[in-house]
């Protein structure tokens, strides 16, 4: 096989087990002997607990255990934050595994059953007598921060988990005192349920005899659960072995470490057998992570003929009733550092207060930080483009950074890597037809049609990222990947990766990186993944980082085992290591390819080390570390096109036109799939998507029958371009793709739906744009006038 | 979740499914399991038995003769969407089938549990009272025959005993000069009706000659828009006649009685129901005479 698999949209090799129903997630794992976990959950957003009985719990059939607070005192800490943000008075409240006194949100568990079976332990949680005592509730963020607002943590003031700061470049004051044009709006990002198709669970094996624990886990990162689980539990980490089976998708909220996980580590170890928890998706809405909650009030500052000459903002992310691992870095690090975008501004001030409500944590989401700063942007420069009456597409032209291809410095403090922000768009602009387009909308609104042309261009920062950034920004943990490339006698491959992929891909891409560096077929490449026991150390799969950083580090592994075939081939051809040449998998001296050895001749000899070079050791295998010296910044330009109906306000998506650029494509067919379920979750935003609570704190879009997932049919065929610009900095110019869909498109939606609305005089409406909130909008305009 | 513990049965004929249902006060007919499952997950219901009608082959299919159309209890959405002489009798059930929940759901979803668990967001109730059709019950007390009117009596609930089984529900065929239709407002997440307005339109050389107009969605049963029906009769079918009749929908819907929720409050769905009527009716004026 060629080193043209490189860049091959082969099939993913992924699907057939999981289209097939044949993949094994955590749930289909049986134990001899497992019991079942089910957590009882607070009804009540925020109550003090006068008293718990279990008495009757504990005498129904089949019960086990039941375990409170008070049970798993010394025993189990809190859930751990683990993205300490430094200069932000950070204020971490204890997130207890089970609630100790109070409740702060609807979900928090108040005490577990263990049973012989999940009916059984179900059925015993009706059985569980909880006094409480409700108290005052507040969910909305920006409402939480104000004076007399309930106060949820003892000691923390105003709600206020901490205040971030980004300020960059000129005097920003000064910006918007001589601005000759400032638009401002404010904006809800609502809060969002990530849905990850497999609900998430926990079995944990606890071995008395050795002290041994094995966790399997929904997780997208392993590693970060046995370091941080054996924190909390106090299991040895050389103990304790995580295991991230098939991971039915994450979205972001399958990174944090959670309450019930510990819980159920605590159980087997409490208990001595193994014990398995699986939440129902009614407990994956109201517990498993959240995404988004922002309230932004934007400004912008531009001269007359609309260059940007400052952004300012001030935020209130709700990060719901206590700290999740990461969270403090989402709506800051990821969000603030993020908001020069792809235009080039002088001036950046960002003032963001994480708040504390009555809700379900939040987390990273796809996305995470950057399509709530995409969005900002890409609605002012919209207002921007309006007020001055200039062409969307023109005013993005006017202020893009020039195009660039070894790093640029934006006020924020970043460094992107390479860009051709123009190029992007100019593509995306032919390849819809613009021009033509907007002359349909003209011709469709003489005809009292509302068809509407949304632009939404976008830089991300992906491939987390330098392990020094990482401790300078506070998170708790390095950001490198490690690889193992090992070749067996037969030329067959194993690699071991410390990333965990759980949907994406990557066994196929992986496998085409190896081929690319060394010539085998992808087919005898086995990816090994998601075991702490049989994979080097990694960081995890988020951040669109797991090709940007984990692939790295795999090619550079595979670049080792070519030196060292090198030496081989070099030794068994009796000629000087200078005088070798690679092509394809073979080995040979310069200039007489037709003596050749195969890298799976070398991978025999090396295994079988009959005849090995002088000093050289048995075995074809490499590991590496790589650590990125900068992340990556992908970046693109998309267009949706809308149409509304006045008469009931119904959106109508026509069509949806993106062109990306994540370097060059491992596998085009693969990047497609990204793009398209990227962009899928942003529309989800902008039209379907929201978490309601009431003012009592209840979710009201409690299930899947009110909380609006996309549907395919539903949404037009997404039509997929790219450009191909290498990241200088990256051993094969990769940059990540996982997000970049979603941190475009619910800005392009959104842009168009305010676009065909403009003849109406509607300027704003409240995400997501349901077909009340955008007629209501007609309706208040028409009566104002 | 999980449901809580249950006797289950499976019922060989009606006869027995009657009886186990009088020797078992608590429990509950099974039929397609699209919403007494989703029910007993939540927890939200403990029959203490289930009685599962599924293999009861006399309850299935679709028989047209004298002008008559026997759709028995548990003919599957799936199976009326697909149906030639639905779609050439009674166009507007044959419509709205097609348009329930998603293919999983009309696959297993029946026309019998559909009407019995008479959630106001459903999509046949209000196509069966616009068509006239009649529900055939059976029970200890013997048979008898409901028209929908009397079957629905409001949210979730119907004129079913809780020993009585629904055997089949008749209507009578489209005449001549007759046409049917449903439009309907689909919510994003379940797909149940927004919004869902059936309309049977008799018209003779472009002029209504009768007109059956009801709307699901809105309030706790059916409602007929008798205000749209009568500015229909006697009027030639124009797009302006339909739009004007359209907009007498708001006299047949009480205030106190129409339902909202987060996605769609009450006076939205009142003030843009009309639209839904006026594509209905449009859509079933075609398809007459
Ligand atoms: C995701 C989803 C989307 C849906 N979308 C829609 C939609 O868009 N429009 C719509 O109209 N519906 C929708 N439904 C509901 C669907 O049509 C159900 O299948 C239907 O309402 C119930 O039929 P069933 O055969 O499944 O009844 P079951 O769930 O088996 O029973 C429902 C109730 O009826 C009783 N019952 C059933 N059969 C009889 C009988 N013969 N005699 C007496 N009592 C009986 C049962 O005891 C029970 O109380 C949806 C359901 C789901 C799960």
């Amino acid at each position: 096989m060629s080193a043209s698999t490189f860049g091959s949209g082969i099939r993913r090799r992924e699907d057939p087990r999981l289209i097939t129903g044949s993949a094994t997630y955590t749930d289909d794992i049986n134990l001899h002997g497992t019991l079942h976990a089910a957590m009882l959950r607070s009804p009540y957003a925020h109550a003090r607990i006068a008293g718990i009985d279990t008495s009757q719990a504990s005498q129904a059939p089949g019960v086990v255990a039941v375990y409170t607070a008070a049970d798993t005192e010394g025993e189990l800490a809190p859930a751990p934050c683990a993205w300490l943000l430094p200069n932000s008075e950070l204020k971490i409240a204890d997130f207890h595994c089970l609630a100790k006194e109070t409740v702060r949100y609807v979900g928090d568990i108040v005490a577990v059953v263990v049973a012989e079976s999940q009916y059984q332990a179900c059925d015993a949680l009706d059985l569980i007598e909880v006094d409480y005592e409700p108290l005052d509730t507040v969910v909305e963020p920006k409402q939480a921060a104000a004076t007399n607002a309930p106060q949820l943590h003892a000691g923390i003031e105003g709600n206020q988990a901490f205040h971030w700061t980004v300020t960059g470049g000129g005097d920003i004051g000064e910006a918007f005192e001589k601005a000759d044009v400032v638009v401002s709006e404010t904006i809800v990002q609502q809060r969002l349920i990530p849905n990850a198709m497999e609900p998430r669970a926990a079995l944990a094996s606890y071995k008395p005899a050795t002290g041994e624990l094995t966790l399997w886990s929904t997780t997208q990162n392993p590693h970060i659960v046995r370091f941080l689980c054996s924190l909390v539990t106090n299991v040895p980490e050389d103990r304790l072995r995580v295991i991230a089976p098939e991971v039915g998708g994450g979205f972001g909220s399958k990174i944090a470490v959670y309450p019930a996980d510990f819980i159920t580590v605590f159980c087997s170890k409490r208990l001595g057998v193994p014990v398995k928890w699986v939440e129902s998706r009614t407990e994956n809405y109201q517990a498993t992570t959240h995404g988004r909650d922002h309230i932004q009030e934007i400004e912008l500052a531009a001269t007359a003929d609309g260059k940007i000459t400052g952004i300012r903002a001030t935020v209130w992310a709700g990060m719901g009733a206590y700290l999740s691992t990461a969270a403090p870095g989402i709506p800051t690090i990821l969000h603030g550092l993020m908001l020069s975008g792809v235009y080039d501004i002088p001036a950046i001030h960002e003032d963001v207060y994480g708040i504390y409500t009555n809700t379900t944590p939040v987390e990273a989401y796809r996305g995470a930080g950057r399509p709530e700063a995409t969005f900002m942007l890409e609605r002012l420069v919209d207002l921007l483009a309006a007020k001055i009456g200039a062409d969307p597409a023109e005013i993005r032209r006017r202020n893009f950074i020039p195009k660039f291809d070894d790093g640029h410095d934006v006020v924020t403090g970043l460094t992107y890597d390479s860009g051709d922000y123009a190029g992007a768009l100019g593509k995306l602009l032919d390849e819809a037809g613009y021009a033509q387009l907007r002359a349909d909308q003209a011709a469709a609104r003489e005809n009292g049609r509302y068809i509407g042309l949304g632009l939404s261009t976008y830089v991300e920062i992906c491939g987390l990222g330098p392990s020094q950034v990482a401790g300078a920004i506070g998170f708790q943990g390095g950001l490198w990947e490690s690889a193992i490339l090992r070749f067996h006698p037969s030329g067959k491959v194993h690699v071991m990766i410390g990333a965990s992929p759980h949907g994406q891909g990557e066994e196929t891409t992986f496998a085409q990186i190896v081929a690319g560096e060394l010539g085998v077929s992808p087919d005898d490449v086995k990816v090994i993944h998601g075991d702490t026991d049989n994979t080097p150390m990694g960081w995890g799969t988020y951040g669109s980082r797991t090709t940007a950083v984990g692939g790295a580090a795999l090619a550079l592994a595979a670049r080792k085992i070519r030196e060292k075939a090198k030496i081989i081939a070099a030794h068994l051809l009796e000629a000087a290591v200078e005088d070798m040449d690679y092509e394809d998998g073979k080995f040979f001296v310069k200039g007489s390819p037709d003596s050749s050895k195969t890298i799976q001749d070398i991978a025999l000899m090396a295994n079988v080390a009959w005849n090995m070079p002088e000093g050289v050791e048995a075995g074809l295998e490499a590991t590496s570390f790589y650590d990125p010296p900068n992340f990556v910044f992908p970046y693109g330009a998309h267009l949706a096109v809308v149409e509304i109906d006045p008469e009931t306000g119904h959106v109508e998506l026509k069509r949806y036109v993106a062109v990306d650029d994540c370097g060059p494509q491992i596998n085009p067919v693969i990047v497609e799939g990204q793009v398209h379920g990227g962009i899928v979750q942003g529309i989800g935003q902008a039209l379907w998507e929201e978490a309601v609570y009431d003012e009592g704190g209840q979710l009201l879009t409690g299930s899947m029958l009110d909380y609006a997932i996309p549907r395919a049919d539903r949404l037009p065929d997404i039509e997929v371009h790219s450009t191909v610009t290498p990241s200088p900095h990256h051993p094969l110019g990769v940059k990540g793709i996982g997000e970049a869909g979603t941190i475009a498109s619910t800005a392009a939606v959104y842009n168009a739906v305010i676009d065909a609305l403009q003849p109406l005089g509607v300027e704003g409406v409240r995400m997501p744009l349901t077909p009340e909130r955008v007629w209501r909008s007609i309706q208040d305009v028409q009566e104002r006038n | 979740m999980y449901a809580p513990e249950f006797q289950y049965y499976r019922a060989a004929s009606v006869a027995e499914a009657a009886e186990l249902l009088s020797k078992n006060p608590d429990a509950k007919i099974l039929a397609g399991g699209h919403s007494l499952i989703p029910v007993l997950k939540l927890r939200l219901a403990a029959p203490s038995a289930l009685i599962d009608i599924g293999r009861i082959e006399v309850l299935r299919g679709i028989e047209c003769s004298s002008g008559t159309i026997r759709i028995g209890a548990l003919t599957t959405h799936a199976e009326l969407a697909a149906s030639a002489e639905l779609r050439a009798r009674a166009q507007a059930l044959a419509e709205a089938a097609g348009m329930i929940g998603d293919p999983a759901v009309r696959n297993r979803g029946t026309i019998g549990g559909n009407v019995a668990h008479a959630d106001p967001a459903s999509d046949l109730p209000q196509v069966l009272s616009c068509l006239g059709a009649e529900f055939l019950i059976t029970g200890p007390q013997g048979e008898r025959r409901l028209g929908a009117s009397e079957f629905f009596e409001g949210l979730m609930s119907t004129a079913l005993g809780e020993d009585e089984i629904l055997t089949a529900i008749e209507l009578p065929e489209a005449g001549a000069g007759e046409g049917s239709a449903y439009a309907k407002f689909a919510h994003p997440a379940s797909r149940y009706a927004v919004i869902g307005a059936a309309a049977k339109v008799a018209a003779n050389n472009g002029t209504c000659t009768a007109a059956s107009v009801v709307l699901g969605g809105l309030c706790p049963a059916p409602v007929r828009a008798e205000a749209v029906e009568r500015a229909l009769v006697g009027r030639s079918l124009t797009d302006e006649a339909i739009g004007s009749a359209s907009r007498a929908t708001a006299e047949s819907l009480d205030d106190d009685e129409v339902l909202g929720d987060v996605y769609a409050s009450a006076g939205y769905r009142k003030a843009v129901a009309p639209v839904w009527v006026r594509r209905a009716v449009t859509a079933a004026a075609s398809r007459s005479g």
